[in-house]
Parts: C-alpha cells; structure tokens; sequence
C-alpha cells in the first residue's frame, strides 16, 4: 500500500491516476486550490476504495506554504513514499508575448512552483533514502516552438531539473520520474481542437503514468508514439527548424 | 470552437454539433454556444435514433461528470454524477453484494441516460423503471436554479425529467437504489417455444417465480412458424452456483462493411440456426451477469455491422388483451416484407406505474427490433407498423426511435401537454422538434 501526495489533484489526468491507485487501495493526499472540486475528487476516490483519503487545499504558486503542506501530508499518512506533480496552466502564448508579466507568472506557475516542491521532496526522500517523486512535463519541453514556448521552456526547465534530480537521487534509491504527455483531451485543452487520432483520454495517460511509477522508470512519453514524433521534431537542424511552422 | 460530428447508436442521422463540456457539477450550466439557441445534455450516445441528437444547437458532453459521491454498502445506496455509465456502478457495487435494480440492454449507458430515458429491462414485471429506484437527482436549469428533485420535492419536476428526454435541464448528480444479491451468476433456463400462444403461456408461468424473463424471437418466421423464439427466464444465482471458468472477452467490431452484413439470406441463416442453437427444448446454465444482461456489449461497436446506412430499431408497446392480436399482426407485416433483423426481442411488461411523464413502458407486450437502413420499403412498413400499434392503443419507444410522426407521439403520450410547462427554453433535442412539428 503507498502512500501518495497528487499536487494539482483535482486536474484530469492526476484524478484518473489517483482512481488507479484508489482501486489499489493507496492511501492518498490530495492538494488542489478550489475546496468543492478537491472534495469532490476525494468523494469519488473514497468511493472507489482508497485506504484513506485526505484533502489540502494550498495554491502551488504559494512557495512559503510548501513545507507545511509535506509536513501534514507525512502527518497524516504516517509518511510518504510517492508524489505525483500535476499541476499546471496551458499558457496563452499571444498573450504572454505581450504581456512580461503573464508570461513569468507561467513560468512560475508551471516550472518554478514544481521546482520548489521538487527541492524540499528530495531532501526529505533522499534522507528516508527511498520514495519516487514523479513530475508532469510535457512533449513541449523537448523543443521550443513558436506556437508555445512559454509552456514550452517552462516544461523544458521542469525537464531538465528533474533529469539532474534523478542522477543525485539515484546514489539514495529515490527514483525521479519525468512524464511527457503529447494530446490529451482535458479540460485545459478544451478549447483547443486536437487531432482527434493523436489525442489520448486522460485514463490512458494516467495507466502509463502508474504503470511507469510501478516499474521505477525514468522518462516515458505518454502516449508512446510521441517519443517517436519528438524524436523527429527535436532532430531538425536548427537552421531548416526556423523556417518552418511546425 | 470547432464543431464534432455527432451521431446515435442507429448511425443513420449524423451532423456537426458545437459540444460544450461540464468538468464540476458545481459549476454553473454553461451558456449554450453563439449561434446556437438551446443546448441539450450528451451521455454515451446509445439512443438509436435523434433523441440525442440537436441539430442546430448545441450538446452539452456530461462523460467528465463521472465522479462517484457516496456508496453506503449496508443500505445499497449509491449517490454519483450522472455521466457515470451503468457498468461503472457494477464494476464498484457487484463484488460489494449490490446489482441495479432496473438495468436495460447495455450497460454502456450514463445514469443520466438511464434517468432521461426511463430505461427497462428484463425484470420490468418485477421491478418496473429506472426511475422508480431513484430516490433524488440534482436538476441545472438554463435559468440557473439548481433543483434537487424528488417524489416530494419538485415532484413534478422529478416526474417530468424522468424519461423526459433531457428536455427539463441538466441531471447533474442522482441517488439510486440498489438491489441485493448473492453472488455475480444469473441461472438461467432457455426454452424455445413455437408460436406467440405458447410465449404468452411462459410468461404466464414466468413471471411470479423468475425474475427476469425475455424472448427472442424469429422475426424471419412466418405462416404456421409465426412467433417461434427462445424464451428466456432467469434469477440471481446464490454464491455457490459459480461454474468453473469465467472469461469475459471483449472484442471490437473493426470497421464500418461497405453494406450492411444483415441482409435476407444472412438473416435467414442466423436465425434458423439460432433457434435451432441447443439441442433440447430446455436448457439450464449458469451463466455471469455480463453474459446474460448484456450479450451485446460482449462486441463493442457492433452497430458498425449494418454498415454506412445505419439501421433503425422499432420498439413499441401494445396493451392486453389487444396486444396479443397485434404482437402476430405485426410480425406477419414483417415476416411479409422480407425486412428486419436478428435482434428481435419480445417481453410483457408488468403493471408496476412509471413515475416519468413521458415514460415508454407500460403493462402490456413490448416488441423491439432492429431495421437496416434500406430505404423507402423500410418506412413504409414502418408506417404499416405505426399503424397496428396505434390501432391498438400502443406506442413507440423515444429512445429507440429516429421517425415516427408527431401525431402518434402525441397518441402515444397524451401526458406531452402537461410536459410542455416543465421544458427548460434553454433545452431542445431533434427528437422533440421533429414530433412538435
């Protein structure tokens, strides 16, 4: 039975993780901003079977307030050995070009704020000197693109942090792992219109997700077809990549 | 924001819709798409033919409103969001001792769907609707109130939103009752009968001990062979009668046959083996509950088989004693008309009252069967159909259908003058336009 904390917990793909675990019967801890939705969640999962489910509502980008949240959550676990980041915002690219401010409060939100949870977690594991700590990043960090490079290089951050992370951790059994999920169809890419044979439903990210977090692995593209597209993007030299509007 | 191109289960109507979605049940009902003047809820997209369809406004996805609220295992209570499918609350409730009280033909249908539908199934004559096992739902109007609807509060409310199509608001949550049982087995007794006289006579002799019964019948049998089916009757097994092995395998039909795989000799064929499929006339088994309520959802997208044209399912129900002269005169007109399909299926349903308006089942025998979509000899006996059904004082089934006239709508259901004061102006369907015309 683990013990898990979900950061960003009422997002869809952290909810289809967290009902994988529930059926597993984890206990869990669930952080999210909006008390109504995180209850919600938490309804539903101890519904479905959870061993115990708690409930903290705290914003990620409230940096001061990250070390009394991993304090309850060992509290009220009686440790921990799992945490899921899944927090997150789909920046407005136009938006943040034109407006500095926007575009570093993305940033923070979508790399600083993990970084800062990512820091005081490694310290904590590295001293029980077991644990996984496991982060959503996103295809978009692999290479930026003029169509999301705010994301892009936020989520490029988180990538390459969490890739340093893992090398320390390693030394102390703590497994770091970095998900990069391509399409999926959420509420955050609602409004988007994604190709729909490209696009996975949260369920399916989140079985490759648990999946991942049970066999210790490293890196994983979700679905798996975008290590192969990535692969391509990221291999286009620079001079032609400019050129083009992929 | 681009739109999707929506279909039903009869994959004859199909038409870009904008879709909304709902991610929190404590959300306000989104305002319906510029352009489009009214919205309609979606579940699972399993009615057949446009009762789920709004061509020319706006549907609203409720799939992300799939969140359970709270299962009480000692009183059988289940409280969940209404995008919940039926087989989720059986995967949860079945090993907890618990099954729906009321399900239909396929568990792959929301709880909204089964609340706006007042679905039945094959214990109607024990435990009547759906919607008599829901003690209270969570009703969003467009005007923005949020009504908790029950037997007692906003009865009519409760009463119209049942089997009301979606037309009332949106169910945003519901509480349901559950029955108990013992183990996950149904034993089950087939008996192939000969004519529509020896069907009535086993449901006579059915009903008070079995639980669920239902008949397939051979809609290809004419002449002296007319109504000749497998009668089906079957109860909760207790623990102990588990067989040896179970496998659930699930397949998917792969792809959409450029015609329809149910044609005359392919119709033929099927059913003259399918009656003939056991050697006795009798025959016991033990079979999982999956295998005997829902043998359908066995072959995911299994309506592909009738090809790009889609197919139409005729459900209607005549009352005694008229209906055992029309049941025959029915399946004469389509035996005649070389016409129909394997799924036919033949139930009496029960005196048990339905609590919805507009809800289809009533005491009587329910015929269902499912058409390919072959064009102008369909419709016309379609309309020979309606003919005989409305002789008799019988009606169809919204659910399942995609063309009958406004005036044997209203015939059907003369409680549609009351509904109109309970529509919310912010719903429409293509359904309700068309047999409002």
């Amino acid at each position: 039975m683990k013990k898990i904390l979900i950061v960003g917990a009422a997002s869809a793909i952290a909810e289809a993780a967290a009902r994988r675990f529930a059926l597993a019967g984890d206990h869990l801890f669930l952080v999210a901003r909006k008390p109504e939705q995180l209850e919600a969640v938490a309804a539903d999962l101890r519904t479905r079977g959870a061993a115990a489910v708690h409930t903290y509502v705290m914003d990620a980008n409230d940096f001061d307030a990250h070390p009394a949240m991993l304090d309850a959550a060992q509290r009220a676990m009686g440790g921990l050995d799992t945490a899921l980041l899944a927090h997150g915002t789909l920046s407005d690219q136009p938006a943040c070009e034109r407006d500095v401010a926007l575009a570093m409060s993305e940033i923070r939100t979508n790399a600083l704020s993990s970084i800062s949870l990512m820091t005081h977690l490694a310290n904590r594991f590295e001293q029980q000197r077991h644990g996984t700590i496991a982060v959503i990043s996103s295809v978009a960090g692999d290479r930026g693109r003029q169509s999301n490079y705010v994301y892009g290089s936020a989520k490029a951050m988180l990538t390459a942090f969490a890739s340093g992370l893992r090398q320390r951790l390693f030394k102390s059994g703590v497994a770091v792992l970095t998900i990069k999920p391509g399409f999926v169809a959420t509420a955050m890419t609602a409004h988007l219109s994604l190709p729909a044979k490209l696009t996975a439903s949260a369920d399916a990210v989140a079985a490759d997700i648990v999946r991942a977090i049970d066999q210790r692995k490293d890196v994983i593209y979700t679905l798996w077809f975008w290590r192969v597209i990535m692969g391509i993007i990221c291999a286009l030299p620079e001079a032609l990549f400019k050129k083009t509007n992929i | 924001m681009a739109d999707t191109v929506v279909t039903s289960w009869g994959r004859v109507l199909r038409a870009p819709h904008p879709v909304l979605g709902m991610a929190s049940r404590h959300a306000p009902l989104p305002a319906p798409p510029q352009g489009s003047p009214h919205l309609l809820a979606f579940g699972n997209g399993r009615s057949y033919g446009d009762s789920c369809l709004n061509i020319g406004g706006g549907l609203l996805d409720m799939r992300q409103l799939d969140r359970m609220i709270s299962f009480d295992p000692a009183s059988g209570v289940l409280a969940c969001e209404s995008g919940v499918l039926l087989d989720q609350i059986l995967q949860l409730v079945v090993p907890q001792g618990w099954f729906l009280a009321v399900t239909p033909g396929t568990r792959f249908v929301t709880v909204g769907g089964a609340i706006a539908n007042d679905v039945h199934g094959k214990n109607h004559h024990r435990n009547g609707t759906f919607g008599r096992h829901v003690e209270c739902f969570e009703l969003l109007r467009s005007t923005g109130e949020r009504l908790l609807c029950s037997p007692t509060e906003h009865a009519d409310l409760f009463s119209a939103t049942i089997g009301g199509l979606g037309l009332t608001g949106v169910v945003s949550w519901a509480r349901l009752r559950l029955q108990r049982i013992a183990s996950p087995w149904i034993q089950n007794e087939t008996i192939r009968f000969r004519s529509l006289d020896q069907f009535f006579e086993l449901c006579l002799a059915s009903d008070r001990d079995y639980e669920y019964t239902v008949a397939w019948i051979d809609c290809t049998s004419g002449g002296k062979q007319l109504g000749r089916g497998l009668f089906m009757r079957g109860n909760h097994a207790p623990a102990a009668a588990a067989p040896a092995a179970h496998r659930t395998r699930v397949r998917r039909f792969p792809f959409v046959p450029p015609v329809s795989l149910v044609n005359r000799p392919s119709l033929l064929a099927f059913n003259t083996l399918y009656y003939h499929r056991q050697t006795g006339e009798r025959r016991h088994s033990v079979e999982h509950y999956s295998k005997f309520f829902y043998p359908l959802d066995g072959m995911l997208d299994w309506n592909k088989m009738y090809g790009p044209r889609g197919f139409y399912q005729y459900q209607c129900v005549i009352p005694l004693p008229q209906g055992r002269a029309a049941t025959a005169e029915l399946l004469r007109a389509i035996a005649d008309s070389g016409l129909g399909s394997f799924l036919a299926v033949l139930k009496l349903c029960g005196d048990l009252p339905s609590p919805g308006m507009l809800s289809f089942p009533r005491s009587g025998v329910s015929l269902a069967l499912d058409f390919p979509n072959s064009g102008p000899r369909l419709h016309a006996l379609f309309e020979r159909l309606d003919a005989i059904v409305n002789a008799a004082g019988g009606r169809l089934y919204p659910a399942k259908d995609g063309r009958m006239s406004g005036a044997m709508f209203r015939d059907g259901y003369p409680a549609w003058q009351p509904f109109l004061d309970h529509i919310d102006p912010g719903c429409s369907s293509s359904f309700w336009r068309r047999v409002m015309a």
